[in-house]
């Protein structure tokens, strides 16, 4: 079984509205993640399309999409977990080279929210919670974070501030990040003084819908040496689930799903936390952040508020955290995120991040959740 | 009335729990429990997940429960506009863990986790029913 490698990383420009159409969106990351690899679209074995359903009017989007990116007559399928589909989609790819049934495949994510007003959006959202038990409440995902949040402050004592900390340095990054949707620094006291949207959360302390794609190339050891000169290997994978219903819940201070997936993970490379050089953690809202450092070992429970006191998730920092902005900043296409969580540390393995390139980067994670906690995906990747 | 009529927006008409709307009726708020091997359910479910037996009893959560968490949401998704702000809140019961709404009798103010409630059915609008928390 050969390693698996991942060659060639893209995503659009995410933004409020893009203009164009979903096929379209893909081809703009389509073409990123090809960019210097000496391979063809004939080259490419399988596609994998994520996307969480019912935000466009195309059914089974693996077929227009495969079309117009020319990856017919080679097989295509569409792989769900809601915002963490394209973590999905790479695991499943993942296996698909390691079982040697193909050597190169495409993961592409996608979601275009702009077809949907805010609220159409919310309610598909609310409808990712339990239909017949909790959805009737009128549940949302902020909703969902907050219920956390609240638990997380009766708990621990974190206070709004901290919370809005995350949001500060995430939104410093953000403004350097060119295919971010917001790219304005906010101050602390402009997210404190937001308006509230599901107490304890604030405007500012929630991520934004976008319209974005994504996507990942990954091949097997020997076609990967062959196609590129700087491959990034594939070391750890987990995922893991919770129940749909929030009172299923056992925990509202930080999240099984990725306290499970992070631990096989780990497992799986061989390395514990103190070993990540730079992470993508699923920021959907600043107390995800937040649990996110104590999910992942980066800091014990309750006291990941002290990393974002001391700015050790900043560049220079312990263990830098999201400096591309994360999820709060570049806004949050569903099926889209993962990839571009990916992109990111794939960029900063490669040394080609710029300014906020975080130095002699090796081993990078990422911790990509699907729903209020339902799905946990955390991949771990060594340059 | 029928499952349709649970909760402000319903997206199911058909479950085999659907009982628990005419116990609402009757006044009482129900979870399930295993006749087999003694698992308690909220939300009420017909099928023992555990044993995999399908032979359940109703039962009533009576008594105060302990708030773990709640919410105060101001932005409703479509079919709820009109409705916030509304709290969201999760409830410790003695045998089971209830997530719904707080009363809208009680302040924002004076909502802690921790405090004790109780569980009741209540008519909405439009010929609806649900359950919601009141303080002890
Ligand atoms: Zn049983």
């Amino acid at each position: 079984m050969q390693d698996v490698a991942i060659v060639g990383v893209g995503q659009s420009v995410f933004s409020r509205k893009c203009g164009v159409s979903i096929r379209e969106l893909c081809f703009e990351a389509y073409t990123e993640a090809m960019e210097g690899l000496d391979i063809t679209n004939n080259g490419i074995d399988a596609s994998i399309i994520c996307s969480a359903p019912e935000y466009d009017k195309q059914r089974s989007p693996a077929g227009s999409i495969s079309e117009y990116l020319k990856l017919t007559p080679k097989p295509s399928f569409y792989v769900e977990t809601v915002c963490s589909s394209s973590s999905t989609g790479l695991r499943v790819g993942w296996s698909l080279i390691k079982a040697g049934l193909h050597k190169v495949v495409a993961v592409i994510g996608f979601q275009k929210m702009s077809d949907l007003t805010s609220r159409d959006a919310a309610e598909r959202m609310s409808r990712g919670g339990d239909i017949i038990w909790e959805s009737p409440f009128g549940i949302s995902m902020p909703a969902g974070y907050a219920m956390y949040a609240r638990a997380h402050m009766a708990k621990y004592g974190t206070t709004e501030e901290q919370l809005a900390k995350v949001r500060v340095k995430n939104s410093h990054y953000g403004a350097a990040n060119p295919k971010a949707t917001y790219r304005k620094e906010l101050s602390l006291e402009e997210i404190l003084g937001s308006e509230v949207i599901a107490s304890p959360l604030k405007k500012f302390d929630c991520c934004a819908n976008a319209d974005g794609a994504s996507c990942i190339i990954i091949a097997s050891r020997d076609i990967a040496k062959r196609i590129t000169n700087i491959p990034i290997w594939i070391i750890g994978l987990g995922a893991a689930t919770d129940t749909m219903t929030m009172s299923g819940r056992e925990s509202l201070t930080g999240l099984r799903c990725a306290q499970e997936a992070a631990k096989q993970a780990y497992k799986m490379a061989g390395v514990g936390p103190k070993d990540i050089d730079v992470a993508e953690v699923h920021d959907c809202f600043t107390i995800a952040e937040l649990m996110a450092y104590e999910d992942l070992g980066f800091a014990k429970p309750g006291e990941g508020v002290g990393l974002i006191e001391d700015k050790e998730t900043y560049v220079g920092g312990k263990i830098p955290v999201n400096v591309d902005g994360g999820l709060l900043s570049k806004g949050h296409p569903i099926g889209a995120t993962g990839g571009s969580q990916i992109r990111t540390i794939v960029k900063q393995l490669r040394g080609e991040a710029g300014e906020t390139q975080v130095k002699g980067a090796e081993i990078g994670l990422v911790h990509n959740i699907g729903g209020v906690g339902q799905y946990g995906n955390v991949t771990i990747l060594r340059r | 009335m029928s499952f349709e009529n649970f909760g402000i927006v319903s997206f199911t008409a058909e479950t085999k729990a659907s009982d628990f709307v005419s116990y609402l009726e009757k006044g009482q708020v129900m979870a399930t429990r295993c006749r087999k091997c003694g698992t308690n359910y909220f939300p009420p479910r017909m099928d023992c997940s555990k044993c995999l037996s399908s032979d359940v009893e109703w039962f009533e959560i009576k008594g105060e429960g302990k708030l773990v968490t709640y919410t105060v949401v101001n932005y409703g998704p479509t079919g709820f506009e009109n409705d916030a702000p509304y709290t969201l809140a999760i409830v410790d019961f003695d045998k089971v863990r209830v997530f719904g709404r707080l009363s809208k009798g009680i302040k924002e103010g004076d909502i802690k986790p921790g405090m004790k409630l109780k569980v009741l059915p209540v008519r909405l609008p439009g010929d609806r029913i649900g359950y919601e928390f009141q303080r002890v």
